[in-house]
């Protein structure tokens, strides 16, 4: 009985792991003959596609990018944990991968891995998230700076002269670079300014349902606020689905003003509607940016270290249908 | 005389702590109270409009009405699961967005940004109802038939849910176009009651009249008790387990249909997300033995709500949110403490002992 | 207090909700005395051991013991401080560990363990009590009798003055018994005072000196063994005057229908997947017939199948000459089958759900899942026979857990009456119950019949069958080997038969 049992808790446990690994399965076969002359061998190690919009529309992006017709035979692996990427990156350095593409789930614990892969050969590029490791480890970093994006956000907020600023601050999951990048710019700017006050600032998870309940808890508290700078597309949402249901307008124009990043689609469209009124960019399209450092590499040039990504942050007054098209993820 | 009078008194007490409400309630109070000290104005309710332009009330009661409501229609499913395997479903979060997620899909036919809904939404509900009771006849099978422990079981659609219900989508995360379908997690046109606490109203009252006029309740709780006997007395185990499940995947697509409502999409990697555990808790704080056999619905549904209260309050005290889980724990710690039979045996002698020395000083 | 008396326990008080379980009760006792504690389920036995071990804490009352005065036991580590051991009827030992590390460990007088010298200690504890057992065996390996040895071996080496036996006999057989008498007269040797608390008379009378009585929760008295005949002390027990036990048969009249030779129930080659040959078997109208033979000889299986308790194999089965399924319980009770159960825990009571809901499972359950009872039918169903079977219960909410033994046994009796059916199997219906419990469902067994029922009875005690059953099915290895009925039904006459050999 308890060898079926025994049986039974593995296939179960298999069957879960092929449904997580539903992506990595569909992509393997993509890139079928793994060593066909002339490819360049990469083994990418993402986060869940799942995560956020934002992630989805980098998945696909580097999906798109790395084909056999561009020249390059890829593999994939997703997770939001930090030991089952390094396991995977350990992966990819047995299996002869030329380069390995990494966006951390963590900053930490990623030295003897990548030290591995430099032993190997593997050549390391960084994209999306910085590491805390020697820069030596790896070839080049392409990165949003996440605090120039919040100094983008808030300058725009200021130049809007409201006189006063009552700002409800929706956090991130606390402690990752893009929470800490758009929180930073807002919190110094709250302290130099005797007018920007924070009436609540909570950390929502990402999660459209805890912003929802946070800017509800506010207004049922009575308090006021003019403001509501949502760290991501999804938790704004959230805030003004809490907004409309209390009767608070919001938009350009309106009592509240609302803010959110990544734009996504769907909420560039809500600024071009004028429901909401600034969404700052958070450039998921990186693959360009890599196969352009590959290919600098492959000739035997030597990359910048260092790449920031162009970003925007958009306005609902002036934002167009074309900014909707091109930059909407 | 004073002997009888003595008597009543005690018994009193006891009847009154031995009652399952007495947990829940006396935590509402509790909840209730702190608020009433720090700032009576918690309870006010008023009248305003919405933004588009319909009397709606709000206030924080109301807020804890209408956001509680998901997790009361699961804490109805999760006590049958609960008392008929003696074990707990920790999936329903994850099959909440596969529900959800084949809600959404029904509904914009596919396409992320329909012009219009490419079915009604009805058969769109019927359909998230019929996902959520396959997921939940999937855990009901290998629970009943297979006889794995309900939270093993359970872990694998826990673990694999979400990327399920991305799939489904094929990871395209569609906003449904259609106004009318945002009625269900807020508010109907007119009517100033949040349309959740309708939706609740009508679990409680299925889930009634369902106890009231069918056996589902002593079946459940004969196979909770003692499978074996009930087998000899006629009753199918299997299968009263088995439905537990599936009754609990209707919850979970009841639940999917506010979740996926209330902002018109679902972000399938976040949706609903620990709400198990809260389910769990509901019914512990209910009083009802985790270890299954016999329940009480209402002090289930009533612990969903108590939680909600928590929850609400926290938020209001501005307690971080990613600290909620921290303050969850100790209320399980709590009633853990007080549910131990020791402790419960000592406060009842503890009673006793009071109830004659207050007689003493009157 | 004189000198030779060991523990005396004065005026003990103990009530709970709804229940005064003990009124004032003394209980003494003195060295080297095997002292019989008698009383009927629910007569406050169990719950005077318990104020005695610390489980439970008294109301009232005080116990003194030798060279002590006045002791406080609130725990059962108080207990065992003040040498007051038990042996329960369950063994309490780890089954995983060897017979040295159960007689030593947890006993927290050494930090740490000498296991050589352990072994060594027990060794010898095993051989003065003439214990077969090695010390470094698993406990497991060893039967029933020697892991009870055990534990009371255990308890003996902790200084033990008084020691508790609790039931220790009842999964025991007759050799393994005599062995657990010679170490209880080898301790009594010794002066330990033994508390035996048993239904068996026969036992009380060869091992015991001093007996007391308890009934509802009072004493009735202590006695010298030899001042009080066995009729004498069930009266005590019972409160009355017994009639002869053994002539209940002729109170009843047999069925008289005209339907009286009417087969009820027949099965041809039923077979079932607990492992028994296939066998035929007939039950006629008002007939009560038993199946007999040694435990394990495939008796219960017997009935299981005819029930569907197990999974049927195969055969045929027909009610009233009409041939229909049985595959599962549900099948059976539609078809008029009750069965009670052999292991009234594991497979009769539901515990934590009320008497009231014990009773009216089987027929709510054949009234269909869509037809609920009221409360008031449901109430009165149940206060119906909690009245004709005299079932002792605080309430009908009262949780049947809480209930004794016998009264446990009459609710789930209850139950099946409550159906109506026409043949009742009845597996072990007396076990682990009081004598009183046992004589009253042995006429109910008999007035059921008068009045038209079928029933099959079976019990380890061969006299109970001869008294009710009209015919004997007996079995040996899992296979029917004999019938017995009118002049063959003897004492004699079934041993020979169960015992084979031509």
């Amino acid at each position: 009985m308890k060898k079926v049992l025994a049986v039974l808790l593995a296939s179960a446990m298999t069957l879960g792991l092929v449904a997580c690994g539903g992506a990595q399965q569909s992509s393997g076969t993509a890139s079928a003959p793994a060593s066909e002359g002339g490819l360049i061998k990469v083994g990418i190690i993402n986060n869940d596609p799942n995560e956020s919009g934002y992630r989805t529309a980098n998945v696909a992006d580097l999906k798109a990018k790395f084909t056999k017709e561009n020249g390059y035979d890829a593999q994939f692996a997703y997770s939001l944990k930090n030991d089952e990427q390094i396991q995977a990156a350990q992966g990819f350095i047995q299996d002869e991968v030329d380069y390995l593409l990494l966006s951390a789930a963590d900053t930490a614990g990623w030295d003897s891995v990548l030290q591995d892969a430099q032993a190997a050969g593997v050549k390391v590029i960084l994209f999306d998230r910085t590491i805390d490791a020697d820069p030596s480890l790896y070839e080049a970093s392409i990165v949003s700076d996440m605090a120039k994006e919040g100094q983008t956000a808030v300058d725009w907020l200021a130049s809007q002269n409201l006189p006063e600023y009552n700002v409800i601050h929706i956090q991130g999951v606390m402690g990752s670079a893009a929470q800490q990048g758009r929180s930073g710019a807002l919190d110094t700017k709250v302290a130099a300014e005797s007018n920007w006050n924070i009436v609540v600032q909570q950390t929502a998870e990402w999660n459209a349902e805890k912003a929802q309940q946070i800017v509800q808890s506010v207004i049922d508290a009575g308090t006021p606020f003019n403001v509501i700078y949502a760290e991501n597309d999804d938790m704004a949402k959230g805030a003004v689905a809490a907004l409309d249901a209390a009767g608070i307008s919001h938009g350009v124009g309106k009592d509240v003003v609302v803010m959110g990043f990544d734009c996504n689609k769907w909420a560039l469209e809500e600024l071009l509607a004028q429901n909401w009124n600034y969404d700052g960019q958070c450039n998921p399209f990186q693959a360009s940016y890599i196969d352009d450092i590959i290919k600098k590499l492959e000739k035997g040039e030597t990359p910048e270290k260092t790449i920031i990504m162009d970003e925007k942050g958009f306005d609902a007054t002036t934002i167009t249908q074309d900014d909707v098209d091109n930059y909407g993820i | 005389m004073t002997d009888i009078k003595k008597k009543s008194e005690g018994s009193f007490l006891r009847k009154l702590t031995s009652n399952q409400l007495f947990i829940p309630l006396a935590a509402l109070i509790l909840l209730a109270v702190i608020n009433l000290i720090n700032d009576p104005g918690f309870f006010k309710i008023t009248l305003g409009t919405n933004n588009a332009g319909f009397p709606v009330f709000s206030g924080y009661l109301i807020t804890i009405l209408d956001y509680g409501s998901e997790l009361g229609i699961l804490a109805i499913g999760m006590t049958l699961v609960t008392a008929a395997s003696g074990g707990q479903d920790i999936s329903v979060g994850a099959t909440i967005a596969i529900a959800g997620s084949a809600m959404l899909r029904v509904l914009c036919g596919g396409d992320s940004r329909p012009e219009t809904i490419q079915a009604p939404i009805i058969v769109a509900f019927l359909v998230a109802c019929i996902v959520g009771m396959l997921c939940g006849a999937f855990n009901g099978m290998l629970v009943a038939i297979f006889k794995i422990q309900p939270m093993i079981a359970t872990l694998i659609l826990f673990t694999a849910g979400r990327s399920i219900a991305a799939w489904i989508n094929n990871n395209e995360l569609p906003i449904v176009p259609d106004p009318k379908f945002s009625y269900f997690g807020s508010f109907i046109p007119g009517i100033p009651i949040p349309t959740t606490v309708f939706i609740v109203a009508i679990c409680i009252v299925v889930i009634a009249l369902v106890l009231k006029f069918t056996n589902l309740g002593l079946y459940t709780q004969a196979v909770g008790i003692n499978e074996s006997s009930s087998r000899l007395n006629g009753i199918n185990p299997t299968f009263i387990k088995f439905l537990a499940f599936v009754i609990l995947g209707l919850c979970v697509a009841v639940a999917a249909l506010i979740k996926v409502s209330r902002l018109s999409t679902i972000n399938y990697s976040v949706i609903a997300k620990d709400i198990e555990m809260d389910a769990i808790l509901a019914v512990a704080l209910g009083g009802n033995a985790l270890s299954g056999g016999k329940f009480n619905m209402w002090a289930s549904i009533l612990g969903a709500y108590v939680i909600q209260f928590l929850t609400t309050t926290l938020y209001k005290f501005n307690v971080q949110s990613d600290a909620l889980a921290a303050y969850k724990a100790v209320v399980v710690i709590i009633l853990v403490v007080f549910s131990a039979p020791t402790v419960r045996e000592y406060m009842g002698q503890l009673f006793k002992k009071l109830s004659p020395a207050r007689k003493e000083a009157a | 207090m004189s000198e030779n008396t060991v523990l005396k326990m004065r005026g003990i008080d103990k009530s709970f909700p709804g229940v005064h379980a003990l009124q004032n009760v003394d209980f003494t006792l003195n060295k080297g005395e095997i002292h019989a504690l008698m009383g009927e389920n629910g007569a406050g036995k169990s719950t005077l051991i318990k104020v005695l071990t610390g489980v439970y804490s008294k109301d009232e009352g005080t116990i003194e013991m030798e060279g002590k005065g006045e002791v406080q036991i609130h725990s059962p580590q108080d207990a065992q401080k003040n040498g007051i051991s038990t042996v329960y009827q369950e063994i309490t030992l780890c089954p995983n560990l060897t017979v040295a590390e159960n007689m030593f460990i947890g006993r927290g007088e050494e930090k740490i363990t000498n296991w050589k010298k352990m072994n060594a200690a027990a060794e010898v504890l095993l051989k003065e009590l003439d214990i077969p057992a090695r010390a470094n065996q698993q406990l497991s390996n060893c039967s029933i009798a020697v892991q009870q040895m055990v534990a009371i071996a255990r308890a003996v080496d902790m200084d033990c003055k008084v020691l508790i036996l609790d039931e220790p006999t009842s999964s025991l057989d007759e050799q393994e018994v005599e062995k657990l008498f010679g170490l209880m007269r080898d301790l009594k040797a010794r002066g330990v005072g033994i508390i035996f608390v048993t239904h068996f008379l026969d036992q009380v009378y060869e091992v015991c000196d001093k007996i007391t009585v308890l009934r509802d929760g009072q004493l009735v008295g202590e006695y010298e063994i030899k001042d009080l005949p066995r009729v004498q002390l069930v009266a005590k027990m019972l409160g009355k005057d017994m009639d002869d036990l053994s002539d209940i048969k002729g109170e009843q009249e047999s069925y008289k229908g005209q339907d009286a030779e009417q087969v009820v129930f027949e099965a041809k080659d039923l077979q079932s997947d607990a492992g028994i040959k296939p066998f035929d078997f007939y039950i006629k109208k008002g007939e009560v017939n038993g199946f007999t033979g040694l435990l394990g000889s495939g008796r219960s299986e017997c009935v299981r199948a005819i029930f569907g308790a197990d999974r049927v194999l195969g055969g045929k089965v027909k009610i009233h000459g009409k041939e229909v399924k049985i595959t599962k319980p549900v099948d059976a009770m539609k078809n008029g089958i009750a069965y009670l159960p052999e292991d009234r825990k594991v497979d009769g009571i539901i515990g934590d759900l009320s008497v009231r809901d014990n009773i009216i499972l089987a027929l709510q359950v054949l009234t269909g899942f869509f037809k609920p009872f009221s409360k008031a039918k449901a109430n009165a169903f149940a206060d119906e026979y909690i009245k004709k079977l005299n079932i002792k219960t605080a309430s009908a909410d009262t949780p049947i857990k809480s209930l004794s033994g016998g009264n446990q046994q009459k609710v789930i009796l209850a139950r099946w009456l409550l159906m109506h059916p026409e043949y009742l199997i009845l597996d072990e219906p007396t076990r682990g119950i009081d004598v009183g419990t046992k004589v009253d469902i042995q006429k109910l067994v008999l007035e059921l019949a008068s009045q038209g029922m079928s029933v099959t009875f079976i019990s380890s005690e061969t006299d109970e069958m001869l008294r009710t059953c009209s015919r004997l099915v007996v079995m040996r290895d899992r296979k029917v080997v004999g019938e017995l009925s009118g002049e063959d039904l003897t004492q004699n006459k079934i041993m020979s038969t169960i015992a084979g050999g031509e």
